[in-house]
């Protein structure tokens, strides 16, 4: 079964027409990437999957089943989304364990002290962060807690919101290491935005180039290890993406 | 005492209990360490203990009479003098802090949670919920406040209840603007939007997730708008229509010695000592809680 | 390189805490002549630390130290606040992170270029207008009289990015400290900003510090490259030399980035312990 189908979907800021007849097939356990430069409309894809951007034409179906504009709780038990900045995403004035516990409340889950526990095992946190407030923690913890806390309905479908630009190169290593091994432990699905290619490379199968509001093209992540991307706008992103990683 | 102060300011606290105390305890840190904000804190303090031990700190009878005592300057029996009537201006002074602290945290209880949720609320949702709700705001803001305060209470009727019904309604419009104003800053922010995601309601997204970053400013704004409502109440008493004689409350005190003032300065100017104190202690601290709980300024690192 | 164009000598930054005072830049020394030096660390390294306390920019509580604090010639350590600000822009200059938070709103682009020159230099208008406009073409931005009566609010990240290095770079400092300077603009967006910063540096035969976190970018910009970690220089070498790096934790920084034709399961990870406490 499909994890994610997009169909025809044109999604809009007020009057302005972000993006335009995004269709998209993302198999169940598949890690799919939509790159492309700021203004592409990549993050808008992501967040009107997400019930962020609720005016779009077009159908979003998730499990078999069409997703509604708005945020349901039926969906947000499915999907769950990490963004990009881990200073933003998590509220300043909760410990990790309200943040973490938080999601449970809301769909009336008990057993929530061990939840909670498990998860910063699963994350790879110490217990003794579990009741730090967010600027006691480093932006590598900060992230680790908002992927936890999207893990915490245990989703079949994972939004990635460029979860690792924020992050020192070391950090971003074992924050792309945790994804792939949650994703491989718990048969995650990933759609994740990002605009560097070599993060791509290491965690997802296929990619989607993504250029003023339109899919340019959709390729096997072997095609862009080889550098065998068919369109040109695709081959420049390549190129740039090579001569700056040396 | 030493090991107390390393499990307060421990970094990794073992439960919500510890983390809770740990934050107060540093903000209380911060606070001391503010002279101002200290000073400030301890008047508030000092307000609070003679409200409370009111009978004990007091020498006579707030309310007895004793015509052939009237008019007495300060001096050994009557440390503040007395007043027209032969009453000891210090005990009314002591007694009149119990009718300050009432009016002045009736008033922040009644008027703060309002603002704040219709703020919120309008903050959150926009659109017409917004528009209708920060017209009537801006209805009551652009009426001045003691003019609106003085029609109510004399609809009302005076006395110390309509006073602070009245300065309440006259006061949330501002706590109202504040956290609207708060809300936009963070309505689009991701850790709303996060947890909008995993399915909560308005109600809780509100309730449990906005409200607790607006209470900072707003504990700092009621803190410092507590020095108005003080001299409001006063003056709602100064001019009669506030607490009503024999109450011992200052604004009314100031009024009836009035008359004597050239004369007898002590009966008007003890009361007026005590609001200039009092407002100026909430001054001190609110400017001190907002260095200390302004998310911006503090707690960054 | 006879006298270097800046000299330091084991320069300290120290912030007070409540748990005792706390050195983020812990005794580092370097020289700088006339050339292109990077900068290289992660968040907490004290890289953008190093860059503020050259221009003592280091707010209080905030102390700066050095035994030998020199530029071209002026003892550092010895200059008021007043001095320095004669020195930072004029001589000095910084590039910082983001555009948005370093252009003021309310001013036109022309406008504030200019008033980076006057506050330094007294010119009859129309010269001044004249360098503004020969300033903007020189970091490519193709029609300077457009551009200058723009609001920030009006341009593009990247273009903001290249109007912040013109105002830098109009009172002709002797040296440039670029602090981030492409961090919040796309990838296509970083290299022309980065060779237009490079061609007037070499144009102009300024020194540059170009502080950064990423590796590969520093390594084809600058001749010279300092990593730092935790405060300190733990490996100093030329660009080109950066893959025969020796030190574990450059090594380990080079091995943590991923690459385009990845094959590795998993990325290797810093073991910060090993050689933190060094």
């Amino acid at each position: 079964m499909s994890a994610l189908v997009l169909n025809n979907l044109d999604i809009s800021y007020g009057e302005t027409q972000i993006t335009h007849s995004i269709s998209l097939d993302i198999a169940e356990g598949e890690s799919f990437a939509l790159v492309g430069e700021s203004g592409s409309g990549k993050s808008t894809v992501l967040k009107a999957v997400a019930g962020l951007a609720p005016q779009w034409t077009g159908s979003i179906t998730a499990f078999g089943q069409p997703r509604s504009h708005g945020i349901d709780q039926h969906f947000a038990k499915h999907c769950q989304m990490v963004f990009q900045d881990p200073y933003g995403s998590l509220h300043p004035r909760k410990t990790v364990d309200a943040i973490l516990s938080e999601p449970l409340a809301v769909h009336g889950i008990g057993s929530q002290n061990s939840r909670v526990e498990d998860i910063l095992v699963a994350v790879g946190l110490d217990r003794k962060f579990r009741f730090r407030y967010p600027h006691q923690l480093s932006g590598g913890q900060r992230q680790r807690v908002a992927i936890a806390r999207a893990l915490m309905l245990e989703p079949k479908l994972l939004l990635l919101d460029e979860p690792t630009s924020a992050l020192d190169v070391s950090v971003q290593a074992e924050i792309l290491n945790l994804l792939k091994r949650l994703r491989r432990e718990q048969n995650l699905t990933f759609l994740m935005v990002t605009h560097n290619l070599p993060v791509v490379s290491f965690l997802c199968d296929r990619l989607a180039v993504m250029r003023h509001g339109r899919i340019v093209e959709i390729a096997d992540v072997a095609e862009l290890k080889r550098g065998a991307l068919k369109e040109t706008y695709s081959r420049e992103l390549m190129e740039i993406s090579v001569a700056h990683t040396g | 005492m030493a090991n107390v102060h390393s499990w307060l300011i421990d970094d990794s606290p073992a439960s919500r209990m510890q983390a809770r105390l740990g934050r107060l305890y540093r903000i209380c840190g911060a606070l001391s360490r503010n002279p101002l904000a200290a000073v400030g804190a301890i008047i508030i303090l000092v307000l609070i203990l003679t409200a409370i031990f009111a009978p004990l700190i007091a020498t006579h009878d707030p309310l007895k009479q004793d015509l052939a005592q009237r008019l007495l300057p300060p001096g050994g029996i009557n440390w503040m003098g007395t007043d027209e009537l032969g009453r000891d201006i210090w005990s009314r002074v002591v007694y009149g802090a119990r009718i300050t602290l009432v009016i002045v945290v009736l008033v922040a209880v009644l008027a703060a949670p309002a603002g704040l949720i219709i703020g919120a609320v309008a903050g959150y949702f926009g659109g017409w919920i917004d528009r209708v709700l920060m017209g009537i705001t801006d209805i009551f803001l652009s009426m001045p406040k003691l003019i609106l305060a003085l029609a109510l209470v004399a609809a009302l009727g005076p006395g110390i209840e309509n006073a602070i019904i009245a300065i309440a309604i006259t006061s949330w419009p501002g706590y109202a603007r504040i956290a609207r104003a708060e809300t936009l800053t963070f309505k689009n922010s991701e850790f709303i939007a996060a947890i909008r995601l995993q399915g909560a309601s308005s109600l809780r997204v509100i309730l449990g997730h906005v409200l607790p970053l607006c209470t900072s400013s707003m504990i700092v704004r009621v803190t410092l708008d507590m020095a108005g409502i003080i001299l409001t109440a006063a003056g709602l008493g100064f001019i009669g229509l506030g607490a009503q004689p024999p109450l011992p409350e200052w604004g009314a005190m100031i009024a009836r010695g009035r008359s004597f003032i050239l004369d007898q300065w002590w009966v008007a100017t003890m009361p007026g000592f005590a609001i200039i104190i009092v407002s100026l202690g909430f001054c001190f601290l609110g400017d001190g809680l907002r260095d200390v709980l302004d998310p911006k300024s503090g707690e960054q690192h | 390189m006879s006298t270097p164009l800046l000299e330091i000598d084991n320069l300290r930054v120290t912030f007070p805490t409540p748990k005792g005072p706390i050195d983020v830049v812990r005794g580092i020394s370097f020289t700088l002549g006339r050339e292109r030096l990077g900068i290289v660390g992660e968040s907490g390294s004290g890289k953008s630390m190093t860059g503020r306390a050259i221009l003592k920019l280091i707010r209080a509580p905030g102390k700066v130290s050095a035994d030998t604090f020199r530029f071209d010639g002026i003892d550092l350590n010895k200059q008021s606040e007043k001095a320095m600000r004669s020195i930072r822009g004029a001589r000095i200059s910084m590039v910082m992170q983001d555009p948005k938070f370093s252009l003021n709103p309310v001013m036109t682009v022309g406008e504030q270029i200019a008033e980076a020159l006057q506050t330094h230099k007294r010119l009859p208008r129309r010269e001044t207008q004249q360098r503004v406009l020969s300033m903007l073409e020189a970091v490519r931005i193709a029609d300077p009289e457009r551009v200058a009566t723009l609001y920030p609010h009006e341009i593009s990240g990247g273009m903001g990015q290249r109007v912040m290095i013109a105002m830098m770079l109009i009172p002709e400092p002797d040296l440039l400290i670029a602090d981030e300077p492409t961090s919040a603009l796309d990838v296509s967006v970083q290299a022309q900003v980065l060779d237009i910063i490079d061609e007037q540096v070499k144009r102009k035969g300024m020194g540059l510090i170009f502080i950064s976190h990423d590796l590969n970018l520093v390594s084809s910009y600058c001749d010279r490259i300092l990593v730092m970690n935790t405060g300190k220089i733990v490996e100093e070498c030329k660009a080109g030399e950066l893959r025969n790096a020796t030190h574990p934790y450059t090594r380990g920084l080079i091995a943590a980035i991923p690459r385009l034709d990845e094959t590795r399961d998993e990325l290797p990870v810093l073991d910060r312990n090993a050689w933190a406490a060094k």
